[in-house]
């Protein structure tokens, strides 16, 4: 058995590793039963950002990320306009990655059109799109979105669209939201747009699990809230169920509490793993040791 | 000259930018340099597409070691190009019906949309995926407690893992309400907070501050000093 351990296969790893993650989804999947959650002061501080805007108050929000990182980012992205449909915003869309639009897509898709289809493009939300240049894209659009921006994503010039009138910069904006994958994202809202402004530009945002950590010698000042990845997703997704969800919430609006259940499970076979090795270790050193 | 213009233009983009930003009344230059940046931006996918043809079709043409994932990438890039520049299988905006290619290319069922939703989103979606694969492996092969600075790191890492998930909350929740901080839970958020906010404040402020002597003193790559 040593001798297994200590030439362990990595194949044997990744079977673990694959059961892991397969047997909770698996489970959670055929009985619809969570963990519990108890939201930290970020999440709190992210809900209350949303929670105190009034209705009709514009809100922006920069879809930054791919389908790479859409596993662990698109139930925050789901319950952030969930929350925003709910408190009955004006919904700003737009994007600093070329795949930004069809993340935007999806969760119009998945939240607006399917349960709240009264809520009317372009007087309700819009989505203005993606446009290449990174923090420049901020940098024009913090004092002139009319510069960069002169149609939607559709292509419908700007004049034309109701609920963007008013609205001539991010300065305009009640509160800018964005969920990040990396560059260009959180660092650079914060950056180019809430330092230069930081008394007209207010920011929250959720981002992926390796870049949570660069993102907190920003907090509070420059960024009041943050959710780091799916746990920082589920904490949020508590807050916004527990208050909007009803009785019977759609299990859509659970992904990211679901999701825990593997993340629990992967994280403690990671542990398992590196103790296992360290022992081997330990042994085989006393070994040589002797020898 | 091929180096000199370039890095005027650069330096002059930069002291633009810096002058903007300090002085209220040149705002306009800094938008002005920030909106050239965009189009530069725009440009740069069309150089970055040159690009990825010349090296690949290179590689197809000399059989180097792996020339045929260099085919299939020039294959798929200039699929997704044509489909997407020529809107290939676009319905017709409602709105004006008689303009063959006035619809959305994105629209669920037209052939960018499939190229997307069953070639790009799985593709990557499985290369991030694969990730959680490889850390496991190289957890298991390369964390070793050898020194205190390891095993420091090792138990912050187990830490972390267990408070980020409900194994943190259910492990310590007997602690009594006086050892709060000791819940793995508010450990985590105290490594997070303090620890990590102070070393990642430090590392910023000292890149910040040692970049602008290296620069100062001309050199051109302030990461490597040379």
């Amino acid at each position: 058995m040593y001798e297994f351990l200590k030439n362990l296969d990595k194949r044997w790893i990744f079977l673990m590793m694959f059961l892991a993650v397969s047997v909770p989804i698996y489970i959670i999947g055929k009985t619809g039963k969570t963990f519990p959650e108890v939201p930290t002061l970020l999440a709190e501080a992210t809900f209350q950002a949303i929670e105190e805007l009034k209705e009709g108050d514009p809100i922006l929000l920069s879809f930054d990320y791919d389908p790479a990182s859409e596993g662990e980012l698109a139930p925050m992205a789901t319950a952030f306009v969930k929350h925003s449909c709910e408190k009955r915003l004006k919904i700003y869309f737009m994007a600093l990655w070329p795949v930004g639009p069809q993340m935007i897509d999806d969760v119009i898709a998945r939240v607006i059109r399917s349960d709240f289809p009264e809520m009317v493009y372009g007087v309700d939300y819009v989505n203005i799109g993606f446009k290449p240049g990174n923090e420049g894209v901020i940098k024009v659009i913090v004092t002139d979105l009319r510069e960069l921006y002169t149609t939607d994503d559709k292509g419908t010039p700007i004049a034309q669209i109701p609920m963007m009138e008013g609205i001539h910069s991010v300065q305009d904006f009640k509160l800018v939201v964005n969920v990040s994958a990396g560059y260009a994202g959180t660092k650079e809202w914060v950056q180019y747009a809430v330092t230069p402004f930081p008394d007209k530009i207010k920011l929250v945002a959720g981002c992926t699990g390796v870049q949570a950590p660069l993102l907190y010698p920003y907090i509070p000042q420059q960024l009041p809230g943050l959710l780091g990845a799916i746990k920082g997703a589920a904490e949020y997704e508590k807050l916004v169920i527990d208050k909007y969800g009803g009785t019977n919430p759609d299990p859509k609006y659970l992904e990211a509490k679901r999701r825990m259940g593997p993340q629990l499970v992967a994280h403690i076979l990671i542990i398992i793993l590196v103790v296992l090795a360290n022992v081997i270790y330990y042994i085989e050193k006393k070994r040589e040791a002797r020898t | 000259m091929k180096r000199t213009v370039p890095l005027m233009i650069t330096a002059l983009g930069g002291f633009v930018l810096i002058v903007a930003y300090f002085i209220p009344a040149t705002q306009g230059w800094g938008e002005v340099a920030a909106i050239w940046f965009d189009i530069l931006a725009a440009i740069a996918f069309v150089l970055g597409g040159g690009n990825l043809l010349k090296i690949h079709l290179k590689k197809a043409s000399d059989r180097a070691p792996g020339w045929g994932y260099s085919v299939i990438t020039v294959l798929a890039f200039l699929t997704t190009l044509s489909v997407g520049l020529g809107k290939i299988g676009v319905n017709p905006n409602p709105m004006y019906p008689g303009f063959p290619l006035s619809g959305d290319y994105r629209e669920i069922g037209s052939p960018f949309w499939w190229l997307y939703e069953y070639a790009f989103k799985p593709l990557t979606a499985t290369m991030f995926a694969m990730l959680a694969f490889y850390i496991a492996s190289a957890a298991f092969r390369a964390f070793r407690a050898k020194n205190v600075e390891a095993v420091l790191l090792l138990g912050t890492a187990f830490i972390i893992l267990l408070g980020r998930t409900f194994a943190g909350v259910y492990l310590t929740s007997w602690l009594p309400d006086s050892l709060f901080g000791l819940r793995i839970e508010n450990m985590t958020i105290t490594i997070m907070s303090v620890f990590n906010t102070a070393g990642n404040r430090a590392i910023m402020i000292g890149i910040a501050l040692g970049i602008d002597p290296i620069w100062g003193r001309g050199r051109s790559d302030p990461c490597t000093n040379s």
